[in-house]
């Protein structure tokens, strides 16, 4: 066994984050960034989406995507530092404020979802 | 087509200079030379002192690469016409220190190479009287594509995480791990596991793909890579999960 | 700096900082990457929605309208870009990543892109009629 480093869990995450935002984000962002505020089409009522929101299922379910999405941005945007702008030397700041920031989101998602929704 | 080409060739003399610069020549532009034979032509009738590595001139000893107009080629499988009418900048394999003009040093690359015990590992060996390990055409497809590897370096060069960092194992040292893990005869994926699966190993390529667009016998090492990625991943899972059952 | 291989001085390229903008497809791989950004910001809103649906009606209504101002909607295009160009290169570079076997038998690539597309229209379809009713 090689000496247990944390690598191969990140990088499952990171998968399973570039998975769900590329089946799930394209039509939610347009839907909810572009298509209802511009008015392309009637905005669901604001009871339906509650409802939705609300089923245990699409709470868990965005919870999953966000925390997923936000660890795959976390692990992406490290190496892009790193190796797009020779930060190597910044690396423990880097590690802290991008995992960090994803496990913040995470949290936030969570709260929202399940709690304040 | 005019007849001639002019090549603007990289030199690095350390005995009497401290930074690489360039010499640039007129050779003959003919529709079946290659850069090598460009190089050679000034090492003939031009200038005796460039120093530059070749064998083949075919394609497979892996010796000539260097990096034409920007790109990681080898100088006898690149066409002088393609960069007609020039000038054709030479210079030496990006990415590794450079002995002198067009010859870089590579024992970076034979030290990898040799972590990854790039042999058939047995956990018993068959007895001679047994004849040889046989393998279907099936089992032989698994890994053949990984066998072409002619350690030629062009993916080392065309890979920005080894230029930025060379103690990353590299595209060519990985594939050829997995062209033993793949093969049926072989029972050392945990060994070499060890020395892949590390910040260092795999889990510094970020998947540009460049290794796989510059490698000229279709190893495709970005995709070896990637599937490795996975297999160790499942590994760390499984380790977690079940500590019992080393082997 | 003489190695202890005896070389006179072997000379050390540096990487330039921005190598990346050297050639079409280092530029590409960063723009690659740099969808992580959008696909960040775009939970950032979807849960800056989630907050407004659930302070209630009016709090909705005014998201909506507050997301069509033109600098939003702006950014909102953009991300939406860099977002289906992260699913497109993530479906595409995927059968490279993986060999999946069916039965023994190796599925070829094209038909795990096309799968994949497939998944991604199922999903966005399937959504859409859950948020539209």
């Amino acid at each position: 066994m090689p000496r247990r480093t944390v690598e191969p869990f990140v990088w499952l995450l990171f998968s399973g984050g570039g998975v769900a935002a590329a089946l799930v984000l394209p039509v939610l962002l347009l839907l909810f960034g572009l298509a209802l505020p511009l008015g392309w089409i009637g905005a669901p009522e604001y009871g339906h989406l509650l409802g939705v929101l609300r089923n245990p299922l699409t709470r868990l379910g965005l919870v999953a995507v966000c925390t997923l999405a936000l660890v795959h941005w976390a692990h992406r945007f490290r190496y892009t530092l790193l190796d797009g702008l020779q930060l190597h030397r910044y690396d423990r700041a880097i590690v802290t404020a991008c995992y960090g920031g994803a496990l913040a989101g995470s949290v936030m998602a969570a709260y929202l979802l399940f709690i304040a929704v | 087509m005019p007849d001639q080409i002019t090549l603007r060739v990289a030199r690095y003399r350390p005995e009497q200079e401290e930074e690489p610069t360039f010499d640039e020549y007129d050779v003959p532009l003919r529709k079946d030379w290659v850069v090598l034979d460009g190089l050679n032509y000034i090492k003939d009738e031009l200038d005796g002192t460039l120093s530059y590595r070749w064998s083949c001139r075919m394609g497979i000893c892996g010796s000539c690469g260097a990096t034409v107009n920007g790109e990681p080629k080898l100088t006898c499988a690149t066409f002088l016409t393609a960069y007609a009418p020039g000038p054709v900048s030479i210079e030496p394999l990006a990415n590794f220190p450079i002995i002198r003009d067009l010859v870089v040093e590579l024992t970076d690359f034979m030290n990898k190479l040799g972590k990854v015990k790039p042999w058939l590992i047995r956990e018993e060996e068959q007895p001679i009287e047994d004849g040889e390990y046989l393998q279907t055409p099936e089992q032989l497809d698994e890994y053949k594509q990984f066998s072409m590897c002619i350690n030629c370096m062009l993916c080392y060069s065309a890979c920005p995480v080894y230029g930025l960092d060379s103690n990353f194992l590299g595209p060519a040292a990985i594939a050829l791990a997995q062209r033993y893990n793949f093969d049926s005869r072989d029972d050392g994926e945990h060994e070499r596991l060890t020395v892949l699966s590390q910040p260092e190993g795999i889990w510094g390529c970020t998947y540009v793909g460049e290794c796989s667009r510059a490698c000229p016998k279709g190893v495709d090492p970005a995709g070896a890579i990637q599937r490795y990625k996975l297999t160790a991943a499942m590994a760390a899972v499984k380790s977690l999960l079940m500590p019992w059952g080393q082997r | 700096m003489s190695s202890q291989l005896g070389y006179a001085r072997l000379y050390k390229p540096k990487v330039r900082l921005l190598w990346w903008l050297s050639r079409r497809s280092y530029l590409l791989f960063v723009l690659r990457e740099l969808s992580s950004v959008f696909v960040a910001w775009t939970v950032v809103y979807l849960l800056l929605l989630v907050r407004a649906v659930s302070q209630g009606e009016a709090e909705y209504e005014r998201f909506l309208h507050r997301a069509a101002s033109p600098w939003l909607v702006v950014l909102n295009v953009v991300a939406l870009a860099f977002v289906l160009f992260h699913a497109i290169t993530f479906v595409n570079l995927t059968p490279q990543a993986m060999v999946l076997r069916v039965r023994g038998r190796r599925v070829p690539g094209r038909l795990l892109a096309v799968s994949l597309y497939l998944a991604l229209f199922v999903v966005s379809a399937f959504l859409a009629w859950l948020v539209v009713g």
